[in-house]
């Protein structure tokens, strides 16, 4: 596309006032001062990475850009105006439009519908005119999209399309994409790519926010990195370019975590900065299990779906005593039924499930934990903790009643409360206090409590779901070596995850998913993720030529 | 939206030693639950006085009346007679509100355990020893309550079915049938009204020495007091807790969800029943047809101002009993009907939810004023300021 195709919008080398910036702004919550004095400028056909921890105080500086909440103090600029946003429908009125993680579409609708909600003044909808208006932004993305399909049943990589549609629909000119490719196959992410160089060149300022670097280094034009309420630090495009990936790495990871003696241990840092660069001589390296006798076996399982996902069909998998079985695959596609099932909150329709050769279909949930069966669900805040009690007792959740800790039906509060302080150590838990509801804390730390409460008290076998994501770097190397050491000491895991990189790093074997069947088994190796890749979207060619 | 709660919860990590606890954080939500529990109460209060003085009647002479009737010489007597009943009904509501669970269904549970106790009481009076006689009967009220919460908590437990419409449907139905009972086989044959037997003087359960209020009272403080060790320091307890605050998270962690459910149901009915035991032994000794005393429609704003807080629910009892019972005889002193005291228990509610409003509106980071609003409120100040 030629430059000068470009309407209003000015390329990233012109100066000018920044499409949106962001001064001096701070927002403290009860207890924690989430923003501290940020400055960011963003301009126009510039997408401008935000990368921090998680913490760090991103979630909440695009909330206060969306209109979700009101800084405390601190200005906003647009096209270098003072803009007082007081609500989500501000922040629409001036042309900021944010794509969240989740989608906020309604699955029932059509893409049509869906697109023209909450817009129209009218009583009747004029259908004919937001077709074409929909054709009209489709095409300047290069993205195709059935404007009567069932919103619900698109892949969430279409989905998310919709939504940056349904963003320039409203006529956002700021575009916030947060943690967009968390749930993209490979091929998505090339997608999204090229929507957003088409976004550029339209003259959208796009603020885009991660966690992993090599997806900033890719795609950004400017980088800031936020650490602890801060902006600590700016990368600008010259910079990137000019030095090596490598270097641009080190640079990120001292200014994201400080200087390696902050974090102990340079040798740690550096295996980091390896990993992200070649996992093959890792991959290789891993031992595909110990002994022979499943210790949890699937034999042709199905389970239902329960309306909004996939139920499993037909899934028979072997696990080993010291082994990772990665179970790979799009989100939404079973992984759910999967791990229900195996725990046990979902009772499989046929098939047997086996723990040490016993069969547990009948047996519910608190039966197969005494069993040493453990499940560390994906939905922290949804049903892994409840959020109102606190710290202690979410880590006893799974034994109430149970002694010590109950006694004829009594509480002995110190007993609970020693043992919640040991795990709290243990786990290097941040919390104020054990008496601090669960609720109010953050995301890794909600997920190191759920690790915590699972994996005490002796676990055989582990179901672990996308036990990493949305978590920062550091967090998510500490539940990779927990996973490491658990299955070292000869406890067996399940491993779901829609990271392929973190599988590939811990799992020997791998099968994927597929609109709740195993489409096919994967030997860790060289060319495993292609394999994988080519599994997930069901390229029949790959489903015969399997290691 | 869950983005927002998701957005508080990712907090920046404290610095590792020491942890501090926020202890302004918690004394401030101490003074705030408070606060949210007794400004409706006193905005009602307010209100009511408004009420009363656009109606014509004087609002001090009304509530010195309350106070009067409700309190001064003996009536404080009175009032906690109330309280007995109003104590057992709040406690069976408070066990299962705590679960999410809405048993709607008081008051055939309470009308049916009455009904049962009058009906076979002069029969067991006769033929037992009047401990044994209470002790048969207060449970038999106790189970016909239960039972009536049956089908609503199966069909709950069972196909998730809304308890709210299916414990009103069986409300409906219970209270006719404790009519048909009053009406028919409890009938009291010498009378010609619609009522059933009287239970002898005698055998009514003995005052409390030197008052006039009947041990059920202490009976239901005590159950209250034995109820919220139960619902707060026990693992039965925490179970109703967890799966009141987070359902999922209750099959997550394995607690047997539909046990539980109907446990509950059948536990609140109980309680209900008992409290018509401990109301008809105590203060009744007869049911008349179409008689409801409503008790939990009066009782359920005052167990949600306690927070579902059984310790708290007691001071909340007994302000109700007070204004009720001195509210009886100010009304008519000042020639309204009683239903006024239903107006001020409604403007209690009212304002509860107003303040609720606008409290999450607050944690929200919003200012509840509109910008208009504001600006015309901070006028006048202004003005005043400027002034020589």
């Amino acid at each position: 596309m030629a430059d000068g195709a470009l309407g209003a919008g000015m390329s990233p080398t012109d100066p000018g006032a920044p499409a949106v910036e962001l001064v001096g702004i701070s927002k403290r919550f009860p207890g924690v001062l989430a923003n501290d004095d940020v400055h960011l400028a963003v301009r126009r056909g510039e997408v401008h990475c935000l990368l921090g921890e998680n913490g760090a105080g991103k979630s909440t500086l695009i909330s206060i850009l969306s209109g979700m909440q009101r800084p405390d103090s601190g200005t906003i600029l647009i096209d270098g105006e003072p803009a007082r946003i007081r609500s989500p429908r501000d922040a629409l009125k001036m042309g900021i439009g944010t794509v969240y993680q989740h989608s906020t579409l309604i699955p029932a609708l059509s893409v049509l519908e869906n697109l023209m909600l909450g817009e129209s003044r009218r009583i009747v909808l004029d259908r004919g005119r937001a077709r074409a208006r929909m054709a009209e932004i489709a095409k300047m993305l290069g993205v195709e999209v059935d404007p009567d399909a069932r919103t619900g049943d698109l892949a969430l990589g279409r989905q998310q399309q919709v939504e940056i549609i349904s963003a320039l629909w409203k006529g956002s000119r700021v575009l916030v994409l947060d943690e967009p490719t968390s749930m993209l196959t490979p091929q998505g992410v090339e997608e999204l790519e090229k929507v957003l160089v088409q976004l550029k060149q339209q003259g959208t300022a796009i603020i885009f926010i991660t966690h992993k670097l090599h997806e900033a280094l890719a795609v950004s034009d400017r980088i800031t990195i936020l650490r602890r309420g801060r902006a600590i630090g700016e990368l600008s495009s010259e910079e990137i370019r000019s030095s090596t990936p490598e270097q641009n790495r080190a640079t990120i990871v001292r200014l994201m975590f400080g200087d390696a003696t902050d974090i102990g241990d340079a040798p740690e840092l550096q295996t980091r900065i390896e990993d992200v660069e070649d996992l093959g001589a890792r991959r290789l390296a891993i031992a595909a299990g110990g002994d022979e006798e499943p210790i949890l076996e699937l034999k042709s399982v199905s389970a239902p779906g329960d309306g909004l996902e996939p139920g499993i069909v037909d899934v028979s998998m072997k696990v080993r005593a010291g082994q990772i079985l990665g179970v790979a695959g799009i989100d939404g596609n079973g992984q759910r039924a999967l791990a229900e099932t195996i725990a046990g909150q979902r009772r499989a329709r046929t098939g047997s499930v086996e723990l040490f050769g016993t069969p547990v279909n009948r047996l519910g949930v608190s039966a197969r934990q005494k069993l040493g069966l453990r499940y560390v669900t994906d939905d922290r805040l949804g049903e892994g903790i409840v959020r109102n009690l606190s710290v202690s007792i979410n880590l006893l959740l799974k034994r109430i009643g149970e002694q010590p800790f109950w006694r004829r039906g009594r509480i002995d509060a110190r007993k609970v409360n020693a043992a919640a302080l040991e795990l709290v150590a243990e786990y290097d838990i941040r919390t104020p206090g054990i008496a601090t509801r669960a609720g109010t804390l953050s995301g890794g730390n909600i997920q190191k409590l759920l690790l915590a409460r699972e994996l005490s008290l002796g676990p055989k076998v582990v179901v672990f779901n996308k036990p990493t994501y949305g978590l920062d770097l550091r967090t998510t190397e500490n539940v990779r070596e927990v996973i490491r050491r658990l299955t070292a000491e000869g406890a067996g895991a399940v491993l779901i995850s829609t990271d392929l990189d973190e599988l590939l790093e811990l799992a020997g074997e791998i099968v994927v998913l597929s609109r709740g069947r195993l489409v096919g088994t994967v030997q860790n190796g060289r060319d495993a993720a292609e394999r994988i890749g080519a599994l997930m979207i069901g390229d029949a060619d790959s489903t015969g030529a399997v290691a | 939206m869950a983005i927002a709660a998701e957005d508080r919860a990712a907090a920046p990590a404290p610095p590792a030693p020491p942890p501090a606890r926020p202890a302004t954080g918690r004394g401030q939500m101490v003074v705030l639950t408070f606060v949210r529990s007794l400004v409706p109460v006193v905005l009602a209060l307010l209100a009511g006085a408004v009420l009363l003085l656009v109606l014509g009647r004087s609002p001090v002479r009304f509530y010195s009346d309350v106070w009067r009737y409700g309190v001064e010489l003996n009536n404080w007597q009175n009032s906690a007679v109330l309280m007995a009943p109003l104590l057992l009904v709040a406690a069976g509501l408070v066990v299962v509100f705590r679960a999410n669970i809405w048993n709607l269904g008081y008051d055939a549970q309470y009308l049916l355990g009455a009904v049962f106790v009058v009906g076979y009481g002069p029969w067991m009076f006769a033929h037992f020893p009047l401990p044994v006689a209470y002790a048969v009967l207060f449970v038999m009220a106790g189970l016909a309550g239960a039972i009536w919460t049956i089908v609503p908590a199966l069909l709950r437990a069972y196909f998730g079915t809304n308890e709210i419409i299916t414990t009103l449907m069986m409300s409906f139905i219970g209270i006719d049938v404790a009519n048909i009972l009053v009406k028919g086989p409890f009938q009291d044959p010498t009378v010609t009204i619609p009522q059933t037997k009287t239970i002898p003087y005698n055998d009514m359960l003995p005052n409390i020495p030197g008052t006039h209020i009947h041990v059920g009272f202490l009976v239901a403080l005590g159950i209250v007091l034995v109820l919220h060790y139960l619902l707060t320091r026990t693992s039965f307890g925490l179970r109703l807790q967890v799966f009141g605050e987070n359902p999922k998270a209750a099959r997550h962690v394995g607690i047997n969800v539909r046990r539980l459910i109907i446990s509950s149901f059948l536990w609140s009915g109980f309680l209900i029943g008992v409290s018509a035991a401990v109301d008809i032994l105590g203060l009744w000794s007869y049911v008349r047809a179409n008689w409801n005393p409503s008790y939990g429609n009066t009782v359920i704003p005052f167990v949600f101002l306690a927070r579902l807080n059984l310790l708290a629910v007691i001071p909340f009892v007994a302000f109700y009993a007070v204004l009720s019972t001195g509210g009886d005889l100010a009304t008519q002193a000042v020639s309204l009907p009683t239903d006024f005291l239903l107006v001020i228990v409604a403007l209690i509610l009212l304002f509860m939810t107003i303040i609720e409003f606008l409290g999450r509106r607050r944690e929200l980071g919003q200012s509840y004023l509109t910008k208009g609003l504001r600006e015309a409120l901070r006028q006048p100040l202004v003005r005043r300021r400027r002034s020589p």
